[in-house]
């Protein structure tokens, strides 16, 4: 049978490729109650993977176990390979959206977004954070201070740092869909479309169908690991 | 050089701070109201102004510092802001250095400015207003610095406002002390080079540990 420590040594790069994202055997534990456990989760390159499962059964805390934001309970998340928690896995390209659109009421949408960026030292220049804006439909707003805008219209602009991220990244969306109306859902179906095309990943929770014709997604229900 | 983290969020807590000037005020106009009532209080007696003025200046500033720091990131932690910083891809060290200049930028150099202004009103010497003025300058830093562990570790919790004073006063007791010390050294026609010596090693210790120890309350507080 095959030697696994040999083979993963003689071929360290064939197996990141094949997966970007692999957790095994994950439990999440959120006070006295277990959220999941015994999750196995691998997100390979160019895959959508949606996540679902009822309300409270633990689809925040998996994409911020898988962040690094928070520690499982057991079990370990790699991403290419790498723990994600460690120093070298950050800045691999992984984007984490949660459901708080982390924008400031009182910068304008383009400052937002230019702020968003460069704290994860991407370009940043006007004409990218334009591209960004323009590719979600925001573009006639980007004066506009965040306080005015609208929640679908707040979401835009966070998902706007999608449109900027051309790398194969993991892309973990938390409710992405959420407060979008139906051009925002396409626009987002665009970018989403256009990132499995390049080989990226993605790992999504969505309470809404995911459309599933164009997209594909693998589904994974987190209410079989309860 | 600076890295690009640490001026991203410097400059971007700035120009919040501009945008929203009344509460960014808030600390410092509680400072000069506090200062302007002791003498209406107290009674205009000169030598007794003069006498407890370093005391009431520090205390003051003490106060007015305080009164800001369950802010410092309650706001970014509730929209999010701070689980982007920390998932930035540098050190979580950086977001708290970051986060705790800012703070002291804001709130720390309008009292350390204001202070000689006011210390007017309590007839303090140039010479002792001076002394005054470094103490400040060496000494807010420091209650930035205290207060950004304070604020991290009560980050998320109920009534983190009075817990952040229980823990934040007392570690801020030793820069209050010899704050005050060197004035009343150099009133006293001594020299205050033992008590700056103190406070300069007291900021660089907390400059050293406490955006560490932030950083860590700070991913705690995340999980």
């Amino acid at each position: 049978m095959l030697d696994p420590p040999f083979v993963s040594s003689s071929h360290p790069l064939s197996h990141t490729a094949a997966s970007r994202l692999s957790a095994s055997a994950l439990a999440c534990r959120r006070g006295s109650r277990l959220l999941f456990k015994n999750l196995d989760l691998d997100v390979d390159a160019g895959e959508i993977v949606w996540v679902r499962g009822q309300n409270g059964s633990g689809k925040t805390s998996l994409l911020r176990l898988i962040a690094g934001l928070s520690t499982p309970e057991h079990g370990r998340v790699l991403l290419d390979g790498i723990p994600v928690r460690s120093a070298a896995a950050h800045g691999r390209g992984l984007v984490y959206i949660a459901h708080a659109n982390a924008l400031k009421e009182d910068l304008s949408v383009s400052e937002a977004l230019e702020f968003l960026l460069r704290i994860h030292a991407r370009p940043c220049t006007p004409a990218i954070v334009q591209a960004a804006l323009e590719r979600i439909g925001l573009l006639s707003r980007r004066q506009a201070l965040v306080r005015t805008l609208s929640q679908g219209q707040r979401r835009r602009v966070a998902l706007a740092r999608l449109a900027v991220d051309d790398g194969a990244a993991l892309w973990l969306l938390d409710e992405p869909f959420d407060a979008l109306d139906i051009d925002g859902i396409a626009r987002l179906n665009g970018l989403l479309n256009d990132q499995v095309r390049r080989g990226g990943s993605v790992l999504l929770t969505s309470h809404l169908g995911v459309s599933t014709a164009t997209l594909r997604p693998r589904e994974v229900d987190l209410d079989a690991y309860a | 050089m600076l890295p690009p983290l640490f001026v991203a969020i410097v400059l971007r807590d700035l120009k919040l701070a501009l945008r929203r000037r009344i509460d960014a005020l808030l600390p410092v106009a509680f400072f000069v109201v506090a200062l302007s009532l002791f003498p209406v209080g107290v009674g205009p007696e000169r030598e007794m102004l003069r006498q407890i003025a370093p005391g009431i200046v520090w205390v003051c500033a003490l106060l007015a510092a305080m009164l800001s720091l369950n802010q410092l990131f309650a706001g970014d932690y509730a929209d999010g802001s701070l689980e982007q910083m920390l998932l930035s891809g540098e050190s979580a060290v950086l977001v708290a250095a970051a986060k705790a200049a800012a703070h002291w930028t804001i709130t720390g150099l309008p009292l350390v400015i204001a202070a000689p202004l006011f210390g007017l009103l309590f007839d303090m010497e140039p010479r002792a207003l001076a002394v005054l003025t470094w103490t400040l300058l060496l000494g807010t830093p420091v209650l930035s610095l205290l207060g950004s562990v304070g604020a991290a570790l009560t980050l998320g919790l109920r009534s983190a406002g009075v817990l952040i004073i229980v823990l934040v006063l007392p570690l801020s007791i030793p820069a209050l002390i010899f704050g005050t010390g060197a004035v009343a050294a150099v009133e006293g026609g001594q020299s205050a080079s033992a008590h700056f010596s103190i406070l300069g090693a007291l900021l660089i210790a907390s400059a050293l540990g406490a955006p560490p120890a932030t950083a860590a309350a700070l991913r705690i507080s995340l999980e």
